[in-house]
Parts: C-alpha cells; sequence; structure tokens
C-alpha cells in the first residue's frame, strides 16, 4: 500500500512543493444493483472553473472500455496525463469499491470537485455519475449517484 | 503418446469444457433471437445525420445511438429521472419500445466468462478453451488414425456403440470445435493482456474544435456522409457545451465530428490488431452471424455427449488392461510377446499366453510392439500378438513397430503371429500379415503360419494354444475370455427341427426372457438384471463345464419378449450337441454380446440379405423386425426345400405384408440344384440396380458360402466401379460369417 500511495501521489500532478501537507482521503463506492457485467468507474477531481485537473482511481482495466467514461476521457485526453499504477478491477452490483489516495492540502476545501463517471459494457454510460465538492463538510457524507453508483463515501 | 494426449486433458477438462459448452450452447441463441427481433428493422436509404437528427427530436435527452450488430438501433437517453434505452425505428426515428439487454443472458456471459470466480474463473476457462484446443486436434489426428487415413475420414465409424457416438460426432463437430476453441482461447489471452486487442492507450481527443454555434444535426456534412449500414455508435456532446464533440464510431474505425462545421476533426481508423480482435469476437459469439451462432452452439451441444462417451472409452480400455505376473526383463528373457493393441483387448490374451508359457517354465518378457528392444540378449522365440485398426493398419501401440524394426540388431529370432480382427473389416487381420511379412523380410522364421482370430474368439484362441503347444513342445492352456457381462439363465419355450432327412441337423431355439430382465424403467434402473438385444447381436452360451463361450447371431430382438437363435448340430460340437439335447422347459447359462457392426444401416435404401443355413437367423430377425416396411431382398440357401426350409412359413407370411419385398431360394441336394450365389448371379442386372440406388447388401453363413457370395456380387457390381471391398469400406456391405 505504501508503495501504490507513493505513486499516486506523483500521479496526481497538482502535489505542490509542500507534498508535507497531504490529506489522506478515503473513497468509497456503493454500486447499485443492477443486471449485467461489472462496471468501469472513472473517479478523478475538477478544477473550481470546471475543466478536468486529475484521475484518482480507474477501475477496469481494459482500454477499450476507457472512453466509456466519456468526461474523464475528455479530460485526460486533453491533459496527456498517464494512469499507470492507479488501475484496479471492475466493480459489479452492488459491490463497494474502496480506495485510499492522498491529495494535496491545497485542493481541499477549494472549489475543486471529484466526479465519478460510470459506464457498463453493452449497458448506459454515466458522465459525472456523481458530483461532490472536496470540503471537509462533505466529509463521511454518503452522496447518492444518477447511475450506477448508488452511493459515495469521502472520508478526510 | 498421441492418445496420452486425447485422454489425459480431456478427464482433467471434461467437467470444465462441458459446462463452459452447456454456456456456450446457451449463449448462442442470443444472436438470433436478436436477429428476429431486428428483422423488421429498414436500415437502407438512411444516413447516420438523418437518424441522430430524427431520433434528437423525438428523443431531447439523446446521449448516444448504438447500433447492434443484429441491426437493431437502440438511443440512449436521459429521461429527466435517470438514463434509459430505447429501441428505434431508423427510418422514421420512432420509439420501437423500450430496450434492456436480457438479464438472463447477461448472467450466463458472465458465468461462461469468468465462473462468477473473476481472474481465477476467467483463468480456468480461458485453460478450458485450451483444453479444447489440444482434444479437437488430438482427437481428428486420432480419429484419422482410427478411420485408415484422411482419404477415408468420412467412411464408416465402426466399434462399440459408444466409439461409434465418439467418433460420428467428433466428425460432425470438430470443425466448429476447433474453431470456438481457437477463439475462445485468444479471447482469454486477449483479458490477460498477452495479445493486444488493439485499442491503444488513450486516443487524443481533438483540440482544433470550433466552438461557434451549433448547427443542425441534419446538416452534419460528416454524418451525412455515413451510412447507417457503416455506423456503430454516435455519442452526442454534452449538451450546451460547444467545445463538446460527435464521437462517431463506424465498422472502419473511430472519429470526432464538429458540432458547428460539421467536419470530422480526426478519424482513427480500425488497427490490424482491431481488426483482428473483432474478427474473432465474431467468430467466437455469432454477433451479428446468426447462424453461425446456431452452428457453433449445436457443435457446443455434443461436447458433453463427447466428454461422457470418451470417459466410458477410457474406461473401458483401462479395464481391459490386465496385470501380468513375473515379466522377466527383456535381455533376461528366453521368450518375448509383443503385444499391437488399441482397445487393450489384446492384452488379456497375451497375459493368458505370458501366464501359461511362464507356468510352462519359460522366462518371460512382455511389452508392447512399439517398445521392441534393441537386444533380445538370450531370447530363441518370439510371439507378436496384434490386432488390426483404421484400414488395415496397425493399433496405437504399434503404430511404430515397422519403423523400429528397420532399426533392429537382434540376432534373427524365431517367431509366430497371432492376429486379433474382424472378418467384417475389407482388411482381416492385414497388420498381422504385414508384419510377418516384414520380420521375413529381415531373414526371421516363422515356426508356424499367422494364425487369426476373428472377434476376440476364446474357442480359436484355444486351438491356437493347442496347435502352438506341438510346436514348440510345452504343454499350454491357453483360456481368456474377455470381461463378459453376468450371465443370465433362458428357458427353453420351443424347439423345432429341420434337415435330420439331408444330413443337417438344424433347430430353430426360442428361450423366454425373463419378465423383470426384459428392460422398461424397472429394467433400466435395475441395472444388471437388464437384458435388451436386438437382431443379429450375438449370445454366448456357455456350455456345462466350460468356461469358453459358444457365439450365435441372434434372430429376434428383445422387444419380441423371446430370444431366437438357429443351431447346427457339429459333430463333435461339445456346445452344439448340448443345445439339440435340450428339451423345452430346461434352462442355459447365456450373456447378449453387442453386434452393432451387423446391423441394416438407418434410413430406406434397399436392403439385399445372403444368407444360408443357420445364417439365416439375423437376417430373419431384421426382416420381422421391417415393419416400415423397407424393401428388403432376401436370396436364401438350403439344401432341400423339404427338409431344411427354415423359416417357411414365416417367410410366406413376411412376402404376404411385404415385410419381406422378395424371395429367392436355392436348394443344393435337389434336381436341378443350385447355391445361393448361383441365384444371385441370376439376378445381377436387379442386384446392379438396387446397389446403384445405394442398396446394402448383408451376408450371414459360412466361409465358404461368404466367399462365393463374395465373388459374385464382385462380377456383378464391377460395372459400377464398386466391389465388395469398397462398398465394405463404406459400411455397405457386412459380412456374418464363421
Ligand atoms: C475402428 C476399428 C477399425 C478396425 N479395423 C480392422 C481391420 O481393418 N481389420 C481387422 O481385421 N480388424 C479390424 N478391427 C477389429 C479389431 O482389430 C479387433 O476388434 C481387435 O480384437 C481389437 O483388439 P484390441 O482391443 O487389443 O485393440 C477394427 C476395429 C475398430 C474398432
Amino acid at each position: 500500500m505504501k508503495k501504490l500511495v507513493a505513486i499516486l501521489m506523483l500521479a496526481t500532478a497538482i502535489v505542490a512543493p509542500e507534498t508535507a501537507f497531504a490529506k489522506d482521503l478515503s473513497i468509497t463506492a456503493q454500486m447499485g444493483p443492477y443486471s449485467g457485467r461489472p462496471a468501469y468507474l472513472a473517479i478523478y477531481v475538477t478544477k473550481p472553473d470546471g475543466s478536468y485537473d486529475s484521475t484518482l482511481w480507474i477501475a477496469g482495466q481494459k482500454t477499450r472500455f476507457y472512453q466509456d467514461l466519456r468526461n474523464w476521457f475528455r479530460g485526460i485526453a486533453a491533459s496527456g496525463e498517464t494512469i499507470d499504477g492507479i488501475t484496479g478491477a471492475s466493480v459489479g452490483s452492488g459491490q463497494t469499491l474502496s480506495v485510499n489516495v492522498t491529495l494535496a492540502d491545497a485542493l481541499i476545501d477549494a472549489g475543486y470537485q471529484l466526479h465519478v463517471d460510470s459506464a457498463v459494457e453493452d449497458g448506459g454510460y454515466y458522465p459525472n455519475d456523481v458530483v461532490l465538492p472536496l470540503s471537509t463538510a462533505s466529509s463521511g457524507k454518503p452522496v447518492s449517484g444518477s447511475g450506477y453508483v448508488q452511493s459515495l463515501t469521502v472520508t478526510m | 503418446m498421441l492418445r496420452r494426449l486425447h485422454s489425459l486433458p480431456a478427464l482433467i477438462a471434461a467437467l470444465v469444457v462441458s459446462f463452459m459448452a452447456l454456456t456456450g450452447a446457451f449463449l448462442s441463441l442470443d444472436p438470433a433471437i436478436q436477429h428476429f427481433a431486428a428483422s423488421g428493422t429498414q436500415t437502407a436509404g438512411v444516413n447516420a445525420a438523418e437518424l441522430a437528427s430524427s431520433v434528437a427530436a423525438n428523443f431531447p435527452g439523446v446521449e448516444r445511438i448504438v447500433k447492434l450488430a443484429s441491426g437493431s438501433v437502440i438511443a440512449y437517453y436521459s429521461d429527466g429521472a435517470g438514463q434509459v434505452a430505447a429501441t428505434i425505428d431508423p427510418q422514421t426515428g420512432n420509439s420501437l419500445g423500450a430496450y434492456a439487454p436480457s438479464p438472463v443472458f447477461g448472467f450466463m456471459t458472465e458465468l461462461h466468462r469468468s465462473l462468477f470466480l473473476g481472474e481465477g474463473g476467467r483463468a480456468v476457462a480461458g485453460i478450458g478453451a485450451f483444453a479444447l484446443v489440444i482434444l479437437s486436434i488430438s482427437g481428428g489426428l486420432l480419429l484419422v488414425a482410427r478411420l485408415g487415413g484422411w482419404a477415408k475420414v468420412f467412411s464408416a465409424a465402426r466399434g462399440t456403440f459408444t466409439q461409434r457416438l465418439h467418433v460420428d460426432i467428433g466428425r460432425i463437430a470438430i470443425a466448429a470445435l476447433l474453431l470456438t476453441a481457437t477463439t475462445g482461447t485468444y479471447m482469454s489471452l486477449v483479458n490477460f493482456g498477452f495479445i493486444s486487442d488493439g485499442s491503444g492507450a488513450l486516443a487524443a481527443f481533438p483540440t482544433n474544435v470550433d466552438g461557434g454555434k451549433p448547427a443542425a444535426i441534419a446538416d452534419l456534412a460528416a454524418l451525412r456522409a455515413t451510412p447507417l449500414g457503416d455506423l456503430r455508435e454516435l455519442v452526442f456532446p454534452f449538451r450546451g457545451d460547444p467545445t463538446d464533440v460527435f464521437t462517431l464510431t463506424t465498422n472502419a474505425g473511430q472519429g470526432f465530428v464538429d458540432q458547428a462545421t460539421g467536419t470530422m476533426l480526426s478519424f482513427t481508423a480500425n488497427n490490424f490488431g482491431q481488426s483482428v480482435y473483432e474478427a474473432f469476437y465474431t467468430l467466437h459469439t455469432g454477433q451479428g452471424v446468426w447462424w453461425l451462432g446456431l452452428l457453433l452452439g449445436a457443435a457446443a451441444l455434443c461436447v458433453p455427449v463427447m466428454a461422457a462417451s470418451g470417459t466410458v472409452i477410457w474406461w473401458l480400455r483401462r479395464r481391459n488392461l490386465p496385470k501380468l505376473n513375473r515379466n522377466v526383463a527383456a535381455r533376461a528373457a528366453d521368450t518375448v510377446i509383443l503385444v499391437g493393441s488399441e482397445g487393450n483387448s489384446t492384452w488379456g490374451y497375451a497375459a493368458a499366453l505370458h501366464e501359461a508359457l511362464t507356468q510352462a517354465g519359460h522366462r518371460v518378457h512382455t511389452s508392447a510392439m512399439n517398445g521392441i528392444a534393441r537386444d533380445y540378449g538370450r531370447a530363441r522365440q518370439m510371439f507378436i500378438l496384434t490386432a488390426t485398426y483404421g484400414d488395415g493398419g496397425p493399433p496405437a501401440s504399434a503404430n511404430r513397430f515397422l519403423a523400429r524394426l528397420a532399426k533392429l540388431e537382434t540376432p534373427a529370432l524365431s517367431f509366430a503371429v497371432l492376429g486379433f480382427g474382424d472378418r467384417s473389416f475389407a482388411h482381416y487381420c492385414q497388420f498381422a500379415a504385414d508384419v510377418e511379412t516384414a520380420l521375413v523380410a529381415r531373414g526371421w522364421s516363422p515356426f508356424q503360419p499367422v494364425g487369426t482370430i476373428d472377434r476376440q474368439s476364446s474357442q480359436t484362441f484355444a486351438q491356437w494354444g493347442a496347435a502352438t503347444a506341438a510346436r514348440i513342445g510345452t504343454q499350454l492352456h491357453l483360456v481368456h475370455t474377455p470381461a463378459r457381462p453376468r450371465t443370465t439363465d433362458l428357458t427353453l419355450l420351443t424347439r423345432v427341427d429341420y434337415g435330420v432327412e439331408v444330413q443337417a441337423p438344424t433347430t430353430v431355439l426360442r428361450f423366454g426372457v425373463a419378465e423383470s430382465a426384459r428392460g422398461g424403467l424397472f429394467g433400466l434402473l435395475g441395472g444388471r438384471r437388464l437384458l435388451r438385444f436386438e437382431a443379429g447381436d450375438l449370445v454366448g452360451i456357455l456350455p456345462p463345464g466350460s468356461s469358453i463361450p459358444r457365439y450365435y447371431s441372434l434372430a429376434s430382438s428383445s422387444r419380441q419378449g423371446f430370444l431366437e437363435i438357429c443351431v447346427r448340430k457339429l459333430q463333435g460340437g461339445a456346445c452344439s450337441e448340448y443345445l439339440h439335447a435340450l428339451a423345452p422347459g430346461s434352462t442355459i447359462e447365456a450373456f447378449v454380446k453387442p453386434n452393432p457392426n451387423f446391423r441394416p444401416a438407418s434410413g430406406r435404401t434397399p436392403v439385399i440379405m445372403i444368407g444360408a443355413g443357420t445364417g439365416i437367423a439375423p437376417l430373419a430377425g431384421f426382416i420381422q423386425g421391417n415393419t416400415r416396411h423397407r424393401p428388403m431382398h432376401l436370396y436364401f440357401g438350403g439344401r432341400d426345400p423339404h427338409s431344411d426350409f427354415l423359416y417357411e412359413d414365416a417367410m410366406a407370411a413376411w412376402l404376404e405384408d411385404t415385410r419381406l419385398t422378395r424371395l429367392v431360394t436355392a436348394f443344393s441336394r435337389i434336381v436341378d440344384g443350385a447355391y445361393v450365389q448361383d441365384r444371385v448371379r441370376e439376378d445381377a442386372e436387379q442386384i446392379r440396380t438396387l446397389v446403384a440406388r445405394g442398396a446394402q447388401i448383408m451376408v450371414c453363413g459360412g466361409i465358404d458360402m461368404a466367399r462365393g457370395a463374395r465373388e459374385a456380387i464382385d462380377e456383378i457390381i464391377s460395372p459400377l466401379g464398386e466391389n465388395a471391398l469398397t462398398l465394405k469400406a463404406k459400411g455397405r456391405y457386412l459380412e456374418d460369417v464363421y
């Protein structure tokens, strides 16, 4: 886990010189009940102006399906970022995905938002399935999604 | 080796592969169902711009349009509450009803891909697919060897019911199974990243978006240029975001279309890897090619049958393998026994010989023919017991024998060959003869001529043992009876005697089959007690005090409720004298041995039957059972119509109700007497016509009569470019000879 966290910090390009001022986030996505294959999820951050900032986690490993995570895909394609080391298995109906990431303090309570896009092969695509502000106030409070994600909880 | 390669993974993988096959067969229905659901969809004359425009008008919240492989068009849109999907009529853009992918097929797909066990399950599925590749290839090669070469792969399958089932089904399904298995393996390798599916890391999103006011969808040039036939998916830009674009996927690749200018901003054509992936995907799933899907599904259904029959075959072969006591090393033996076998039954005879020679004080080494040693230091004599397979070819354990022989250094040995075969094959015991020829060519000398054993006759084996004992000057008591089913007691109901006046005393014996032994559900559950047989099968009878059964062809099927045989009394024949002395009410010990190679082929082609004396028995049984009135022509030979005309009254009745089309008789001990083959010759014209129409010929009787009939038939059908041998290879000339 140590190693993963280290890579994540590199990957989240926003990590400022003051790396010391970083926060550990635990993100839990509870999938709703649906019929179909395990869903692909993109968990990423947007800037206060709404534009793409950085990727935190991708559930699902076949690049063939990445473009179905529409909003994220557009953002990352323009940023030229890579997602090496921050991908994992896709998440099935009713399952729970938990990831721990480290984020620079500067992003918290600064108008940044956390997004989840979801998509299922031969099923629906939900850009912005969940959107929630990166604020200490919303920590620990489940937010419900509009697509395959039933609820998302971010704890700081 | 090939056999081991076929049976070992087969046993391990049988369950996994059967499971995959059954789920796959179920999934194969999906493309067909989708095809018929889409059959009303008219895609001609519509382009992507028209479709997108009409759909957007009907569904303001449309997010994307997908054209399925089956041709159905689906629109995904948000209706305020959430995302929903509808099937669309592409001509009008109207909804044809809500769309939801079938949860059942979704479930089955996941089961088929991963058994719901995640990556581990996917690995198992992939290994199963690969096992099927190995099984198909090794099975195909075994099939070719078994049938006697590539040229004969479509000749009639031989062997037990299970073996023929395995061969026949395998032959039909192998191509489709190989296809499913290789494509399945490929998809598994793609899944685990061993092979690329061609999708690059992350395709670039265009940076040159115009950003101006969106134009009417119907006017977008790049969409207008895309006929609906080429469309796969069109993703709409986010509403109210002029910097977003249409994402267009076609059969050729993927591109982005500017919503203001209508130009294609960038287009990435499918690369080689993607094209390969798509081809394999289609070939594996049958998506969009519904008939292929059904074909693959039907082939998949064969897999469990193949697995079960293959397991039975493997088990029987194992069970046939005997244990050899005191098998001396090759260099220390004075006597060597080499065995050529495929079904392993020949090993039983070899073990009996091994045992008898050891008892007689010999030091015996027994091995497979392929295991022939370079040097048998002290050996003085060699026995070779070999079956024949394919079309006169070697059995599995001898397929490299002739090649190895060429490299052998052993000084010449005195040897004897004993062939095991089946007279109903065109090349009876041919491989045994070939082995002798090869050894003689190397300067070895046989101490007795090649012996042959037809259909594992224990009696002939004992006789061969006696003859051999006399030659080599040792005591040999050879008793070997292949594993036989448990015997049943049969009670004689009636007997009818013929032929005493013409020195051919023959009796037709009818035995009762106990009610509980006759089949039905009770019999099936009872298992062992079940006595079921067809006309033409054999009954093995053990005369008191003998452990060697004698076989008689059955003139009845178990459905008739009795078991009937014809027995000719032979001078000094222990069993025939015993049976001729039976009075109604007495019981005998007997068991049934299936003889599936001697049966009329299914269908309605004519059957020509030639039989003499007791050879009439199975033929009479076939006619009796011919309730579907297929044309049957019988040539029957006897000595005197007043003495040994077996089944005379029954035949009159069968002619009457047309179970028998024509009866021609020949009697030899009367004025102007003739043999049955003479009558056959007189009917040359008619027989040729029947054979040209696909008729099957069945011959039953003594060796001389069978030879006569074969010669007559050879002459008659040579103008057709056929002879008895070529017909035999097609399963159209059957002999039951004794
Ligand atoms: C597929 C097949 C092909 C056969 N081909 C021949 C043949 O060409 N000539 C022959 O005399 N016997 C042939 N036989 C009969 C076998 O040689 C005979 O049944 C023998 O006893 C089998 O011995 P095994 O069980 O040791 O292999 C064939 C049997 C099968 C099942």
